[in-house]
């Protein structure tokens, strides 16, 4: 495909985000729109994720966010004419400390004030709907059962695919290299395939959204860390819930395939861009997971791997343009829940620069809210 | 090659899926890896990497050599989590 000299809009990043926002935009009507990617589609954290979705939330932005967005998961295939592979199966979220317990009890009653399925239950009605589970040490439990997860290649290939047919143009294997900015305005995006005139830019590179904040000669709060995850052979349907624990550190599902996947976060992490993995994380994580569910211990590992978060100081997703750069917007620092938050982020973002408002209010997601002190913190993550 | 021949015995993979992944533009071993399962098996792409990264080749008119090759992830063959986490007794 020959580079365009000039274009409406141009996305730097082809991960969930990148696509979702081109399709979003060509859907409402925005023409002439261009998406960089340096590797291939869903290379970077997309294809490395988790792909959970979850609506259980501690703040009620998130809460929303996520239950807009399990709405347009829910229709996402026929939409798309891709399948998904959504599966529903709902998110068990374990306590195995008061502190969770207490948390847990108020994340219930913000939920359900927002009109999220989900319920407060005993380590006994948690082990009736994951029979393998351990429920040593288990308080209590909370589950929503329209949670779930979905095949993240598929999904981010899905948009990819829907936005060119809208006439999105996708430049896979092409690096940008600079943003070029006259005035406090955006007006080109040079890579290693040519140069682009374009007064809108969008920064969805994920883990290197900093570095390219940096190209536009903007200092955006965000740092890469490194999240390791595991995955086994297919076997028989254990359980349909993700399993997930904050005290004792772990997230585990079973795909649709059959293959259960599981991962937790390492909180001496140095930040950084590093996707090695190590031997370590695998022993721990199969220590966690075989006793919480000790029948785990007969199946087998089969690939290890790891991916980017891309942190903001709140855990909270930045997403608005950049106060001092005309055109420069941002939908940066996911901090590990970019896939779940994408099908609703990215229309958002559609409406925010076709229309210059939201359906959704998202004013506080702005980067200046780390200026004014005003960080949405988010008690209940991974 | 029949559309039908499996190409990735773990996974179930034809030669067909395999084909149309191509004819969409996903030329590298990486993205049909994504798309379709193949070489995501319990053997992880031992048996048939190989006659993807050929087939990647024929398709693209390019030599073997310069189709770019998967990420290798551990471990090397599959290996229980009670081993892994140590209280097994094999």
């Amino acid at each position: 495909m020959t580079m365009i000299k000039r274009a409406s809009v141009v996305i730097v990043g082809g991960g969930i985000i990148g696509c979702s926002i081109a399709y979003n935009l060509a859907r409402m009507g925005c023409k002439n729109i261009a998406l960089f990617e340096k590797n291939s589609l869903a290379s970077g954290a997309t294809g490395r994720c988790g792909a959970g979705i979850r609506q259980q939330f501690g703040t009620e932005m998130n809460c929303i966010l996520a239950r807009e967005s399990i709405k347009i998961f829910e229709n996402l295939s026929q939409e798309l004419d891709y399948d998904i592979e959504l599966n529903q199966g709902g998110y068990l979220m374990l306590a195995y400390t008061e502190k969770e317990v207490n948390q847990f009890k108020k994340n219930v009653a913000l939920e359900q004030s927002l009109g999220i399925d989900v319920r407060y239950i005993t380590a006994e009605e948690a082990k009736e709907i994951v029979p393998p589970l351990n429920t040593e040490g288990i308080l209590a439990a909370t589950f929503c059962p329209t949670d779930g997860h979905a095949n993240p290649f598929n999904t981010n290939f899905a948009y990819a695919e829907a936005a060119q047919r809208l006439g999105v143009k996708i430049y896979n294997f092409t690096e940008v290299k600079g943003i070029k900015t006259e005035g406090n305005r955006i007006v080109s995006v040079s890579t290693d395939k040519g140069e682009v005139l374009t007064p809108i830019v969008i920064n969805a590179a994920g883990g290197y959204s900093g570095e390219t904040g940096k190209m536009a000669g903007v200092e955006i709060p965000v740092y890469s860390q490194r999240h390791q995850i595991l995955i086994t052979e297919p076997v028989d349907p254990l359980f349909k819930p993700m399993l997930m624990s904050f005290s004792r550190n772990f997230y585990c599902q079973q795909t649709p395939h059959g293959s259960i996947i599981m991962g937790f976060g390492d909180p001496n992490e140095p930040k950084g861009h590093d996707i090695g993995t190590s031997w370590q994380f695998a022993r721990e994580m199969a220590q966690k997971m075989t006793a919480a569910v000790p029948l785990l211990k007969e199946v087998s590992m089969v690939r290890q791997w790891s991916g980017l978060y891309n942190m903001s100081p709140d855990s909270q997703p930045i997403v608005g343009e950049h106060p001092q750069v005309k055109g420069f917007y941002m939908a940066v620092g996911f901090s590990g829940h970019g896939f779940m938050l994408a099908p609703v982020a990215s229309q958002l973002m559609a409406e925010l620069i076709l229309k210059g408002r939201t359906s959704i209010p998202i004013d506080r997601l702005d980067i200046g809210r780390f200026e004014r002190g005003d960080l949405i913190i988010e008690p209940s993550v991974v | 090659m029949k559309d039908e021949t499996i190409i990735c015995r773990c996974e179930d993979i034809t030669w067909g899926e395999i084909r149309q992944t191509l004819e969409k533009g996903y030329t590298t071993l990486e993205e049909i890896k994504s798309i379709t399962r193949a070489g995501m098996g319990r053997c992880q792409g031992t048996t048939c990497r190989r006659i993807i990264l050929r087939e990647i080749a024929r398709f693209c008119h390019k030599k073997i050599e310069e189709i770019a090759m998967p990420t290798f992830r551990p471990p090397t063959k599959p290996v229980k989590l009670g081993t892994l986490a140590g209280d097994d007794d094999d």
